[in-house]
């Protein structure tokens, strides 16, 4: 290579360096608008939850016409493709270069707890309707980390276990996909369960994306249980519903899910199969509350179909923070008054039907409902309540400290009482 | 580090010229002005360009050299990322200590990998590689006592020295420049040729009394070591590690970044890495179909410049000049 060569090259490979530089030095650093960074998983294996997420939030942003603590939002989305890897330096484009005053989002828990990870380092205020990880509120808690209408995994299958005694049934098994959100879900409801005399027969752990349910179908037919508790999410859990419908199983044994299992992003894709199905959640999409109707028609009227918890809780936190933006007009550059805020401030006006606050934890304590799915007149089929456990946060009926001793729920520890 | 290895005192660097090492110099010094002109994140980035180069380096070594081509390196390095933070956020070891554990279990289990795929070449290699890999990714997703399971594991493992963007990039620089003579300097060894002997022609290198599963088996090791060095690298950068930095697709693309900058040409790698890192980055910035827009893009360069793009640049050059 001569010099007059390599001179050329260099000068055009600077040049084109700065020239993608330009427009994005350009852009920082100039007030106004509130800048809301969300990271929804667009790509990657919950792509379909990832949508709805980021319809919730826009959904809730039409209504406000873009407008929340009398500022303008400025909401610049990113694929966070289902990998922990990427959304971590998606998170660093928003922070870093999009200089956004708030993150909110991420699906999967591992990118979620990823992205806390890199939060706590930059204070970053992060809001989380949907990363579930028990730990974010109870173990490892990170100040600037808010579960806006979010919930913890295990939070919900408390009173699920303390419902299924009711029923008078002895004797469930359990299955599970393996991970942790699976196994906060299921340690939630066995530990109630086998506290309160029940006994958990057996419990199966199978792969993300278990293409076929067979072999763990045919062993939980054997047990003779009185009732199957199934934590599933997504393709697996569709699978999991039309197989155990399938296998005769579902006019044997009753079914009882993880509220993820008969979603509607699951259900409005299935059909009587998921008829019957008993679920415990804080939202029911088939409540007959005035709010609620009102937002599900809404949402439907808009995109179509029923709204899924993706959407319901990423509308819900917006509503929660610029619940919070109000109260103190809207000066989101003040991190610590606006995280402060924010934990002081009640979710009222929600979907809920009912105010919603923070435990000391930073926890929302909800009203559970148990949900049956069921047809509606049109032939589709969602979640009504049929009864509800006020006030529940996600320590049930335990004295906060001593629970937080005993180790989070994990595949060995499951929180179940030898009888 | 407190010298450059290529600064220009070439009667000391064996094997390097005077136009080598003052080209090298220029890049170094050119590339430790970046953080001078780019944003904190765009610092990020290049951060991330030169370890994912460091990966496809290695990669190289064998790729390019031995004429295999490893789906394995993803699970070596990751391997490194898992122990380094494993080290410091669980047993609360120094950094310096785990970065070194780190490395060493990379080396380990690349080791592992070596004694099992060097009697196998061509597709086998491959298919062995990549299994060996997904066992990696495997034990990391399922033991989750130790690993974290599907969730990772987290930590401050950065040393508060190197908190700093700049402060780490430079750091990183320094640590690619090093590892990156170091790689030179091996491909030109003796060794390295009779790795290339290897490639060219196995059976003859054999009759010519040349131990080849051995020099394999070496060869691997290094390049595992090296791998290691980049993944020990990204648990400070990240902070992070979960089982998609072992997964195949971490593996894949040291080999797309590799293939991307060329076959063979070594510091290629980083313009590969480069490459690649930037496009994901501006592509996704306008469309989720980013990853479309990337496939495209690699057909392409497989089509207009097989030989990869530091290859084609060489060659344009090459050509106008005589």
């Amino acid at each position: 290579m001569d010099r007059r060569q390599f001179l050329k090259t260099t000068t055009a490979a600077v040049a084109a360096a700065g020239l993608g530089a330009a427009p994005w030095r350009s852009a920082m650093a100039q007030a106004g608008p509130i800048k809301i960074g969300l990271l929804a998983p667009l790509t990657g294996v919950v792509a379909s939850g990832g949508k709805e997420m980021v319809e919730g939030v826009q959904f809730y942003l039409d209504q406000v016409k873009n407008e929340m603590g009398g500022r303008k939002v400025e909401l610049t989305i990113e694929d966070d493709a289902s990998n922990p890897d990427t959304a971590l330096q998606k998170a660093r484009r928003l922070v870093e270069q999009g200089n956004c005053h708030m993150l909110i989002g991420d699906l999967l828990a591992n990118t979620g707890l990823a992205v806390a990870n890199y939060v706590k380092g930059t204070g970053t205020p992060y809001f989380i309707p949907i990363i579930a990880a028990d730990d974010l509120t109870q173990r490892a808690r990170i100040k600037n980390v808010i579960r806006v209408a979010g919930y913890t995994a295990s939070a919900f299958t408390h009173p699920f276990g303390d419902w299924a005694l009711k029923q008078g049934y002895k004797r469930i098994a359990t299955i599970s996909q393996d991970y942790t959100f699976g196994h906060e879900q299921c340690g939630g409801l066995a530990q109630v369960f086998t506290e309160g005399g029940g006994e958990i027969v057996q419990q199966f752990w199978h792969p993300l994306n278990t293409a076929d349910f067979s072999p763990y179908l045919g062993q939980l037919a054997e047990l003779k249980v009185d009732a199957i508790f199934a934590m599933e999410t997504g393709a697996d859990s569709t699978r999991f519903i039309q197989q155990y419908a399938s296998f005769g199983l579902k006019a044997k044994t009753p079914l009882l899910m993880a509220m993820n299992g008969t979603d509607q992003s699951v259900i409005r894709t299935i059909g009587e199969e998921a008829e019957g199905i008993i679920s415990a959640a804080h939202f029911a999409e088939g409540s007959d509350k005035a709010v609620t109707a009102k937002f599900t028609k809404d949402y439907e009227a808009k995109y179509g179909k029923i709204p899924s918890l993706y959407g319901f809780s990423m509308y819900s936190g917006m509503m929660w923070i610029d619940a919070a933006l109000k109260k103190m007009g809207g000066k989101v550059e003040d991190r610590d008054l606006f995280i402060d805020t924010v934990l002081k401030t009640e979710l009222d006006g929600s979907p809920l039907g009912k105010a919603v606050k923070f435990d000391a934890y930073g926890n929302p304590v909800y009203d559970v409902t148990i949900r049956k799915v069921v047809k509606r007149a049109d032939g589709k089929y969602w979640n009504v309540p049929t009864q509800t456990y006020p006030e529940v946060g996600q320590f049930w009926k335990y004295d906060p400290e001593t629970y937080l001793k005993q180790p989070a729920y994990s595949r060995t520890f499951q929180g179940i009482k030898k009888a | 580090m407190t010298m450059d290895p290529h600064a220009p005192r070439p009667s000391l660097l064996a094997g390097l010229t005077g136009r080598a090492a003052a080209i090298a110099a220029v890049v170094v010094i050119a590339a430790s002005g970046l953080p001078l002109v780019l944003s904190n994140y765009q610092v990020g980035l290049a951060t991330e360009v030169l370890i994912f180069g460091i990966l496809a380096m290695s990669i190289d070594i064998l790729a390019g050299f031995a004429g295999r081509t490893s789906l394995g390196h993803g699970a070596i390095f990751g391997v490194a990322t898992y122990v380094v933070v494993y080290c410091t956020a669980q047993a609360g070891l120094p950094p310096v200590a785990s970065f070194a554990l780190g490395v060493l279990a990379a080396t380990a289990v690349a080791a592992v990998f070596a004694l099992l795929a060097v009697r196998t070449s061509g597709v086998y290699f491959l298919l062995l590689t990549l299994a060996l890999g997904m066992i990696v990714w495997g034990v990391c997703l399922r033991w989750t006592q130790v690993t974290g399971g599907e969730n990772g594991m987290r930590g401050d493992v950065r040393p508060v020295l190197l908190l700093g963007h700049h402060a780490f990039y430079w750091a990183v620089l320094a640590g690619a420049a090093i590892v990156s003579f170091a790689m030179w300097r091996f491909v030109r060894s003796p060794f390295g040729l009779t790795l290339r002997g290897i490639r060219d022609s196995e059976s003859r290198m054999r009759s010519l009394g040349y131990n080849v599963p051995l020099h394999l088996f070496i060869g691997f090791t290094v390049s595992g070591f090296f791998a290691g060095v980049a993944g020990a690298l990204y648990a400070m950068f990240n902070n992070f590690v979960s089982p998609s930095t072992v997964a195949l697709a971490q593996s894949v693309e040291g080999v797309l970044m590799m293939i991307a900058g060329g076959v063979g040409t070594l510091f290629g790698a980083f313009v590969g890495a480069a490459a690649i890192i930037a496009l994901e980055n501006v592509v996704s910035a306008y469309t989720e179909r980013w990853q479309m827009v990337l496939g495209v893009t690699f057909v392409l360069i497989m089509i207009f410049a097989p030989e990869g793009i530091t290859g084609k640049l060489r060659n344009m050059l090459s050509r106008k000049v005589r």
